[in-house]
């Protein structure tokens, strides 16, 4: 009984319990929404939203339709890690929706107008993505600009901004950029053999394994390293930090740049797979980047916590294809994980409420003990009278 | 010339609404990243109204009426906003995302439902608003005169009076500069910061419905309110949370956001051969230069976004 309770007070616990709690919270008020929209369908859609791949029964179509939606994982973790990194620099990075279109903008144009190959695609997208981020860090601490207002306007900035260069390497005849595998081969990311695993899907890359290296890597980076410390330290107390001898504007940008660089890989890691084209009419700036914000806190801010979380982000999100569209449509998963996001603003206060209980249970244990102790000294007492 | 004129009153009326929306919610001490959410709530309220309201209602029955469901729709939703972040201290910042990316899932939803029960073929989010929208238009010659004009310059008053002039204002104000003091004095610090997000509420409804009667006559639910509850954040920043300098600031914004608009019906600016692209590019990289030059030296209100805990000093 005792052991159960110190597992209850470790935060790791703690912070997984919450997250289950958010989920299924989210999905319980998701399946409501349903029940008001259309009340006949409203289990079914969410068993097809969290079956997602399961839908098929062959074998062969489950494990093609799993490596699909492992494929967009990789951009959405890449995603939820630059909206974590910087969130443990106490920034919140709200602009990575618009430099994970930037990554996509630069690798698809140096892939499509100058064919480049993979590997220097994916590079200046890293690099446009960090300049980009690193416009909101130079905002934030040389003009005092709040990252979240700056990172909405170089968000839609960003869009139409991407919208006009991709223009100049569409179809003719639709909105959509070239495909990689006619117009240029020579971008694809390479499987490495993986396509074998998933009955031969070949949008299954070195992205995947590359991105769940990277959530590693940011770990060790925030929490083992002296430049990690200096970060979480700057976004703790600026001033404090300042005080210390940190260059506190320095890492803010710094901060955002690395940010930056990770959303703008993730949008490298999607289209040089040609899984996706980029639509040159796009009037809103993809979900992606927002999803990422969904996966970061559902993760708990862990590095390794946010794996798990964007793939299960990505399952309903996928899922969302497979529901009956005479009732609902594949909105629905949107939904359900905004309302996911939304539970995880009550993460801190489910977090005091398990300690305040644990609290009062231990306090109530200590209050039990006294009085056992106390008992006999009392009747003894009485005694020698 | 009198299109850009129109056009850049009426975008600014919307901006004028939802920035001191923001300005009533942030003197109270919450900031309402959620304005953006909150506006294709409202706007969903309105036109929901719109479409069900019985035909032949007199014009002004059906201004009030949707002018009514836009703000009650407005005030619920960000009602969620207060719950978390007032009552149970939620991180402003995560639940104002969360409710902008929910107003768009959630009217997305809601909007392709009701289509898809009318007529099982339709799957867009769009609502039609063709005739109902003449309600709210008054042709001068012609020039459009919208009703939000009038309701925009009245809100500016009104808010004015109210934050200064007002018991009920200044004590607003107090909750959001030094909230500790303010209870001190006896000041309800809770109920404050409730009224003041459910006037943000009100007034953001208001500026969502307008947004989506500017201009257009069917609005798709899919595309949200493209960013325009942050340019009124924005238009707030710029006019410093003070009333009367949001108004001015919204003119400026509302300029820009209007040229794109109707950049094509200038003769000289079709000449010059631009992408329309960097027309809709405009607001966004106008306003931040102009926080990038300005927010230096912005006063925000003190106590904002710092939830207020009793025990704590």
């Amino acid at each position: 009984m005792n052991e159960k309770r110190r597992i209850l007070r470790n935060s790791a616990v703690q912070a997984l319990i919450a997250s289950l709690l958010c989920i299924v919270l989210g999905m319980l008020i998701g399946y409501i929404v349903l029940l008001f929209i259309n009340p006949t369908g409203a289990w079914d859609a969410i068993m097809e939203v969290m079956k997602n791949f399961l839908h098929y029964s062959k074998h062969s179509l489950r494990i093609k339709n799993f490596g699909n939606t492992l494929v967009k994982t990789a951009p959405l973790l890449m995603c939820s890690l630059s909206v974590l990194f910087a969130y443990k620099v106490g920034l919140f990075n709200i602009g990575v929706a618009g430099q994970y279109v930037i990554g996509t903008c630069a690798s698809l144009y140096a892939a499509l107008a100058w064919g480049w190959a993979w590997l220097p695609c994916m590079l200046i997208a890293i690099v446009a993505g960090a300049l980009y981020g690193g416009i909101v860090g130079l905002l934030k601490a040389y003009c005092n600009v709040n990252e979240v207002i700056s990172g909405i306007m170089l968000n839609w900035i960003g869009l139409y901004m991407t919208n006009m260069l991709l223009t100049t390497v569409k179809e003719t005849t639709s909105p959509y950029t070239y495909h990689l595998k006619d117009s240029a081969a020579q971008a694809l990311l390479p499987t490495a053999g993986l396509e074998k695993f998933f009955n031969n899907n070949t949008y299954v890359t070195i992205a995947v394994p590359l991105s769940i290296i990277l959530a590693v890597f940011i770990a060790i980076l925030l929490d083992k390293t002296k430049f990690g410390y200096e970060l979480k330290a700057t976004g703790n107390n600026k001033n404090a930090a300042k005080y210390c001898g940190m260059a506190e504007k320095q890492n803010i940008i710094l901060t955002l740049v690395i940010a930056g660089a990770l959303a703008s890989l993730g949008g490298a890691l999607l289209y040089l797979t040609d899984y996706e084209q980029w639509q040159c009419t796009a009037s809103s700036v993809p979900g992606m980047g927002f999803n990422g914000i969904a996966a970061a806190f559902l993760g708990g801010l862990n590095p390794i916590g946010t794996i798990f979380s964007s793939y299960f982000i990505q399952h309903i999100t996928s899922g969302g294809a497979y529901v009956d569209k005479t009732m609902y449509c594949s909105q629905i998963s949107d939904l359900i994980s905004s309302i996911i996001i939304y539970l995880c603003g009550f993460v801190l206060f489910i977090k005091y409420a398990i300690n305040r209980s644990l609290d009062r249970h231990d306090e109530k244990q200590a209050q039990k003990k006294k009085s056992l102790a106390a008992t006999p000294e009392e009747s003894r007492k009485g005694g020698d009278k | 010339m009198l299109l850009l004129i129109q056009y850049t009153l009426i975008f600014s009326s919307v901006l004028i609404l939802v920035a001191l929306g923001g300005c009533f919610s942030e003197h109270s001490g919450v900031i309402n990243l959620g304005l953006e959410g909150v506006m294709v709530i409202g706007a969903l309220g309105g036109a929901l109204m719109m479409r069900y309201a019985p035909e032949g209602l007199p014009s002004i029955v059906l201004v009030l009426l949707v002018l009514l469901a836009a703000i009650v729709s407005g005030m619920l939703y960000s009602s969620l906003l207060a719950v978390a972040c007032i009552n149970f201290k939620a991180d402003q910042t995560i639940v104002g995302t969360a409710l902008n990316l929910l107003g768009t899932a959630a009217a997305t939803v809601l909007v392709k439902a009701i289509n898809t029960a009318t007529n099982p073929n339709d799957v867009s989010s769009t609502i039609q608003y063709i005739e109902q929208k003449k309600a709210f238009i008054v042709n001068i010659g012609s020039f459009e005169f919208n009703w939000f004009m009038v309701i925009a310059f009245i809100a500016l008053a009104a808010a004015y009076i109210t934050l200064y002039k007002t018991r009920f204002g200044l004590r607003l104000m107090a909750c959001g500069e030094h909230p500790q003091a303010a209870d001190s004095v006896g000041i309800n610090v809770y109920k404050m910061r409730w009224s003041g997000v459910l006037i943000s509420g009100m007034l953001g409804g208001l500026g969502g419905i307008c947004y989506i009667l500017a201009g257009v006559s069917e609005w798709k639910f899919e595309n949200g309110v493209a960013g325009f509850g942050f340019l009124a954040l924005a238009v707030m920043i710029f006019g410093q949370w003070k009333p009367i300098r949001i108004g001015l600031a919204a003119l400026l914004f509302g300029f820009f956001r209007a040229l794109s608009n109707v950049y094509f019906g200038f003769g000289f600016l079709v000449s010059l051969n631009i992408p329309g692209s960097v027309y809709n590019m405009m607001p966004y990289v106008i306003s931040l230069l102009v926080l990038a030059l300005t927010s230096g030296k912005s006063r925000a209100p003190k106590a904002e976004g710092i939830p207020y805990d009793k025990g704590s000093r």
